[in-house]
């Protein structure tokens, strides 16, 4: 059994993983100093994946670019619109309020996808031969998988290194880990939620490229199923600090693809369910997070 | 008994307006009378995610579950017996072999809701908050999954039909005025206080000795046997249901309809309910384009950008909703 997965699931697990790494960073960061958990962050790899469907005739850098530049004014806008008059409010509101951005965004792209039909099938010739397969070592390996683990470890470094060498991000973790403390230690508040905005913003416009080569049917659900899943493997993973929510995001996207292998091929209809009876599991033994080791579950205190 | 009787007159507004509906409902034409009777449904849906939502002050995406097996318990149960052996031929055969009527199938929905309620809630009680709220996302992916491909139980992917259409004008009211009196007595009684102390302080609450696990199962149960009953409802006034019915957009919309309403009390949850409601579908029937004056004419879909804008807008402008919390009363909200 374990050796008819193969190599070949492997690598598509693989790539999975760290296409949801991606995304648990981009939502982890805005968590980190927000507080806020971002339902709509699979919006903004929607609007990304349009952007690329409407730009397709373009030069594919000049398509790229703009599509980074729209998620991040999206991002952005998110932030001064929404996140800003929420910032005091609790978790539940701050969260139901970016279920209904995520419902606003996928409602207007609707009534644009209505309206401009040939949006229907977007091939893009340019990214399309990223989906053929080359041999490593007897191995065939999807070039867009390389691509994806690449693109996401890059990612991730760069932002290790922003976070931990520069003095916006060491603001960003002191933020995150304690938002009051920080502000009178002279940390400027707006300053590092627009940095963390800015960044996620940027690491859903990457997943929205990485997500169109292997599924170019653009739609206004894109990236919602995601996006639950991520949310999801955030909060398995441990969503109190970024590595821990890094971890479930990616570990949810793995286990998916291995799962998907081992299920008998008439029972895969089922992945989803065992997907989340598994989480339910994984929550009840370690509620704090699969991740979070050698820390108790935060005490309350009166 | 004080303790039900005193407060009976925020039970009038609920009650009133639910009955006013029913009866407007049974003037206008067929083809607006879904309008009215949908708006009643959602009365009961909202009710039922209120008991466990604002009650508990934990957000739970995984109400829809209960409405959906409910849903389908009730209407795979109540085909008519010579049609179900022609179309649901996938079924266990004891699901196949047997029909029964309206009422037990309302029943029986309640009950099946609230058993999977309780079932689900054993694990799923125990996180915190903001866990618990993604978790039940879980919980609402796995309840659909598993209905749209296990045939044996259903109808799978396709668009279970041939339902009886027994929610009427009156089974509508009544069924919203069930659960709404249900809610009351929850929330009067010593469970729904105790749940209620929790809401407002949990370190404080767990100190005088409420076990707060077990106060939200009860409630997370009590829920989940409102939202079968509800479900019920619904594909009594549908005649025929698929499992997108039950998903992801009605989990949405009965979520803004209760936030929009006010989250913390149950006159919120009817006003909202109602609200949302008439608002959507005034908006769906001016897709088609309707004479209020002038023509007006939305692109098709637009209702649902006009929902979740103003949903947005109402959560961060007055995040307390319409009513900010409060039961209906008779004099006017005093002035602090």
């Amino acid at each position: 059994m374990v050796a008819s997965i193969g190599i070949q699931t492997f690598t598509d697990a693989l790539a999975l993983g760290a296409i949801y790494a991606l995304m648990a960073v981009g939502i982890g960061l805005v968590f980190g100093v927000l507080r806020l958990v971002n339902f709509a962050y699979g919006q903004l790899i929607m609007v990304g994946a349009y952007t690329l469907a409407f730009t397709s005739s373009w030069p594919l850098a000049a398509s790229l670019l703009t599509c980074v530049a729209i998620v991040v004014a999206f991002s952005l806008l998110m932030d001064l619109v929404v996140f800003r008059p929420l910032r005091n409010q609790s978790p539940a509101v701050m969260l139901v309020t970016t279920f209904a951005i995520a419902f606003l965004l996928q409602a207007i792209a609707l009534i644009v996808d209505l309206r401009d039909k040939f949006l229907g099938q977007v091939v893009f010739s340019s990214i399309t031969s990223l989906n053929e397969s080359i041999s490593i070592g007897g191995v065939d390996v999807r070039k867009v998988t390389i691509l994806a683990v690449g693109v996401s470890l890059v990612a991730l470094v760069i932002i290790a290194l922003l976070l931990n060498k520069t003095t916006i991000g060491l603001h960003t973790r002191a933020a995150a880990s304690d938002f009051r403390t920080a502000r009178l230690l002279g940390v400027r508040a707006n300053r590092v939620i627009t940095f963390a905005v800015v960044i996620s913003g940027v690491l859903a416009a990457a997943v929205a490229m990485l997500l169109v080569v292997g599924n170019p049917l653009v739609t206004p659900d894109y990236a919602l199923h995601e996006t639950i899943v991520v949310l999801i493997g955030v909060v398995v993973g441990g969503i109190d600090r970024l590595w821990t929510a890094t971890l479930g995001g990616f570990a949810i996207g793995f286990a998916s693809g291995v799962i998907n292998a081992l299920l008998p091929t008439d029972s895969t209809v089922y992945l989803p369910a065992v997907l989340f009876g598994l989480v339910i599991v994984v929550l009840l033994l370690r509620p704090a997070g699969l991740f979070a080791w050698g820390r108790r579950t935060r005490v309350e205190r009166v | 008994m004080r303790r039900y009787l005193e407060p009976l007159p925020q039970l009038l507004g609920p009650i009133v307006v639910v009955i006013a509906v029913g009866a407007v409902a049974t003037t206008v034409s067929p083809a607006n009378k879904i309008y009215f009777l949908s708006a009643l449904v959602s009365v009961a849906m909202v009710v039922a995610i209120y008991v466990f939502v604002g009650n508990s002050g934990v957000i739970s995406f995984g109400q829809t579950s209960f409405v959906a097996v409910g849903a389908f318990a009730a209407g795979v149960m109540t085909v008519p017996l010579d049609s179900k052996k022609g179309v649901l031929t996938g079924l266990f055969p004891f699901l196949r072999d047997h029909s029964i009527a309206n009422i037990p199938s309302l029943l029986l929905a309640a009950a099946i809701g609230g058993i999977f309620a309780l079932v689900a809630g054993l694990p799923l009680m125990r996180l915190s908050g903001l866990s618990a709220g993604i978790a039940t996302f879980a919980l609402l992916e796995i309840t659909h999954n598993i209905l749209q491909q296990w045939t044996k139980i259903g109808p799978g992917a396709t668009t279970l039909s041939l339902v009886p259409e027994s929610t009427g004008a009156l089974q509508a009211t009544i069924g919203a005025i069930v659960a709404i009196a249900v809610a009351f007595l929850y929330q009067r009684s010593r469970l729904g206080r105790q749940l209620r102390a929790t809401r407002e302080d949990p370190a404080a609450a767990r100190g005088i000795g409420i076990n707060v696990h077990r106060q939200r199962l009860w409630a997370f149960t009590l829920s989940g046997a409102l939202a079968g009953f509800a479900g019920a409802l619904f594909v009594h006034l549908l005649g025929s249901i698929t499992t997108e019915q039950v998903y992801l957009e009605l989990t949405f919309i009965t979520l803004a309809m209760l936030v929009f309403g006010g989250i913390g009390s149950l006159w919120g949850a009817v006003v909202g309910a109602l609200a949302i409601s008439g608002l959507d579908s005034f908006l769906s029937q001016a897709e088609q384009g309707v004479h209020i004056g002038f023509k007006l004419d939305l692109p098709t879909g637009s209702h649902l950008v006009f929902l979740a804008a103003i949903m947005a807008l109402v959560l961060i402008l007055r995040p307390s909703g319409l009513t900010g919390g409060r039961e209906f009363s008779l004099s006017l909200p005093k002035r602090r």
